[in-house]
């Protein structure tokens, strides 16, 4: 099962859902999706007797702050078994109102990971059993994991990261 | 579907039950995990676990920390096989960087990483064993898994949080004295084990404490993404080491043990034949350990040999770079799985060429199925869910990151 054929069934069943397609570095299928239709894309692609992605392996956000109106990435990483094949599913959510319908009905397993996701970068995944912060403290005020958040307090003078590359990631290339 | 009517019946009697704090510290959960049990006499109504005590942000660490610098936090996720994490780490960043490690050094990681399996199965089997009130087999495999340490002093020089192998291969080759401390373990260990195993595999109050209980069928496993040996139990065949080899896993013959019911003794056996399928591939490893060098020529990554720092300027150059994370990385995305002791751990990697990730996400397998308990317990005795717990192996550091 390569990704053609993945993607040709996609589009016969499916026409329309896909935003785009690439193949990650590492080889793996990664489609994009409106959020709107992540959760039919994914219910397909469980569902579908000749896909058969039945396992999802991890589920997690990503934040990109400088992408205006697609500042949040969830990413959902699916496994079929039998074919050894892995795919990933994206979709990006606007910063300001980053809804996205709950996959807790296709996977038992969705249930703790979209508790993790909303906990770190407060992606609301909508209609979910029980969504509240499930590592850290309940009354935390932020989502720690998004960019703007700094590892260490802001206000110490005693530590000049600037001279060890450590004020972002700005995408320094060495060769 | 006698529990489940029971269930029901209680639920709607709900005044007349109790709230049972177990935890945040308790004897019997070993670790801090805190569940509020709705109990009617003994038995467990409903759980709710709250777990994220010893969070540790490590995901976050791993955005401001240069990739050998991560090393070290991965040895604190499942801190009982810490090497297991290590080097699915560097095999991560390997795969990044497209370094190819000589055979040597991944016969060498394929041996520590299956004593790691082995003392990761010992603790998990025998603490199943002081739960039912058998303390005497924990003691005695617990020297067994000293002696696995000290195999890992040789290599790395630590024992618990191990830090051991480099990106691109292996710190050091091994020692003389590892070699002896091995070949002595290959001989005595497994009678040792046989011994451990005797006194409870067939031992009716363990059989009676054990079977039946916390069952999960194979449907629901694999809904609640469980993966390693708890999956197998209920069995399903699956392993990251057959199904994606790495590390030069498909040059060994070895079996992958299964289950059938799910419950506590399936996921007890399971761990206990796994034991000794980990040991004949470390005997196969051992035996076949071939001749070559420990780690990949890749001076951009590897450090040089120390006396070379302090003669040499094109080393003090390149031990300079990889102390400071001056390395060149591609950009990219990347997902590496390998078969922990609890699972398939994985680590999902974002570079955007920077000298940290972007993002590093790690696929956990204790977080993921430990979701699954409260459903595994309901309707059970309080000691039987104890017994659950211990089995499932739930390792803190790794559920809470």
């Amino acid at each position: 099962m390569n990704p053609e054929h993945i993607l040709a069934r996609i589009e016969e069943r499916n026409p329309g859902v896909l935003e785009s397609h690439h193949i990650a570095y590492d080889g793996m299928l990664t489609l994009i999706t409106p959020r709107q239709r992540a959760w039919e894309l994914l219910k397909f692609l469980r569902d579908d007797e000749v896909l058969n992605f039945h396992f999802l392996t991890t589920l997690c956000g990503i934040h990109y702050p400088d992408d205006q109106g697609r500042e949040l990435c969830v990413m959902y990483q699916l496994h079929n078994w039998p074919k050894k094949v892995r795919l990933r599913v994206k979709t990006f959510l606007p910063i300001e109102e980053p809804h996205i319908a709950t996959v807790t009905d296709l996977w038992a397993t969705a249930n703790w990971m979209e508790r993790e996701t909303y906990d770190f970068f407060g992606v609301v995944f909508d209609g979910h059993p029980n969504l509240k912060r499930i590592l850290n403290v309940e009354d935390l005020e932020v989502f720690p994991l998004r960019k703007e958040y700094r590892l260490e307090d802001g206000t110490r003078t005693d530590k000049d990261d600037r001279f060890f590359g450590r004020t972002g990631n700005e995408g320094r290339r060495f060769d | 579907m006698e529990i489940q009517s029971y269930i029901t019946s209680l639920d709607s009697l709900d005044g007349e039950l109790a709230t049972l704090n177990l935890g945040p510290t308790h004897p019997a959960t070993h670790g801090i995990f805190q569940n509020v049990l709705k109990m009617n006499g003994e038995r467990i109504v409903s759980a709710e676990p709250t777990i994220g005590y010893i969070h540790r942000a490590f995901e976050k660490l791993a955005e401001h920390r240069p990739y050998n610098q991560i090393t070290p936090i991965t040895d604190r996720l499942n801190y009982c096989s810490s090497p297991i994490n290590n080097i699915g780490w560097h095999m991560t960043v390997e795969k990044l960087a497209g370094i190819e490690v000589p055979k040597r050094a991944q016969y060498m990681r394929v041996i520590i990483m299956e004593l790691a399996r082995i003392a990761d199965h010992l603790i998990c089997n025998s603490v199943i064993g002081v739960d039912t009130g058998a303390l005497t087999g924990f003691t005695y495999m617990f020297q067994e898994r000293e002696r696995i340490y000290e195999m890992y002093e040789e290599v790395c020089g630590t024992r618990l949080t191990t830090n051991i192998g480099r990106i691109g291969g292996m710190e050091r080759d091994f020692t003389p004295a590892f070699h002896h401390k091995l070949r002595d373990f290959l001989k005595t260990f497994p009678n040792r084990f046989e011994e451990f195993n005797s006194m409870l595999e067939r031992n009716r109050i363990f059989m009676d404490r054990t079977i039946g209980a916390g069952p999960i069928s194979a449907e629901r496993a694999l809904s609640y993404g469980f993966t390693g040996p708890n999956l197998r139990a209920c069995g399903v065949d699956y392993d990251v080491r057959v199904m994606e080899p790495y590390s030069s896993y498909e040059d060994f013959d070895f079996i992958i043990p299964v289950g059938v019911q799910g419950d506590t003794y399936d996921r007890f056996m399971v761990r206990q034949e796994e034991v000794r399928q980990s040991l004949r591939i470390v005997q196969q490893a051992y035996e076949n350990l071939p001749e070559g060098p420990y780690h990949a020529d890749v001076p951009d990554y590897y450090l040089p040999d120390k006396p070379d720092v302090y003669t040499k300027m094109e080393a003090l150059i390149y031990h300079f770079k990889v102390v400071m994370g001056e390395v060149p990385i591609p950009q990219g995305e990347v997902y590496h799985a390998v078969e922990g002791a609890n699972g398939e751990l994985g680590f999902y990697l974002i570079s955007d060429g920077g000298r940290q990730p972007y993002r590093l996400h790690f696929r956990r397998p204790c977080f993921i199925y430990y979701q699954a308990y409260p459903e595994m317990i309901r309707g059970s005795m309080l000691s039987d869910a104890i017994l659950t717990m211990s089995s499932l192996n739930v390792i803190a550091g790794e559920l809470d990151a």
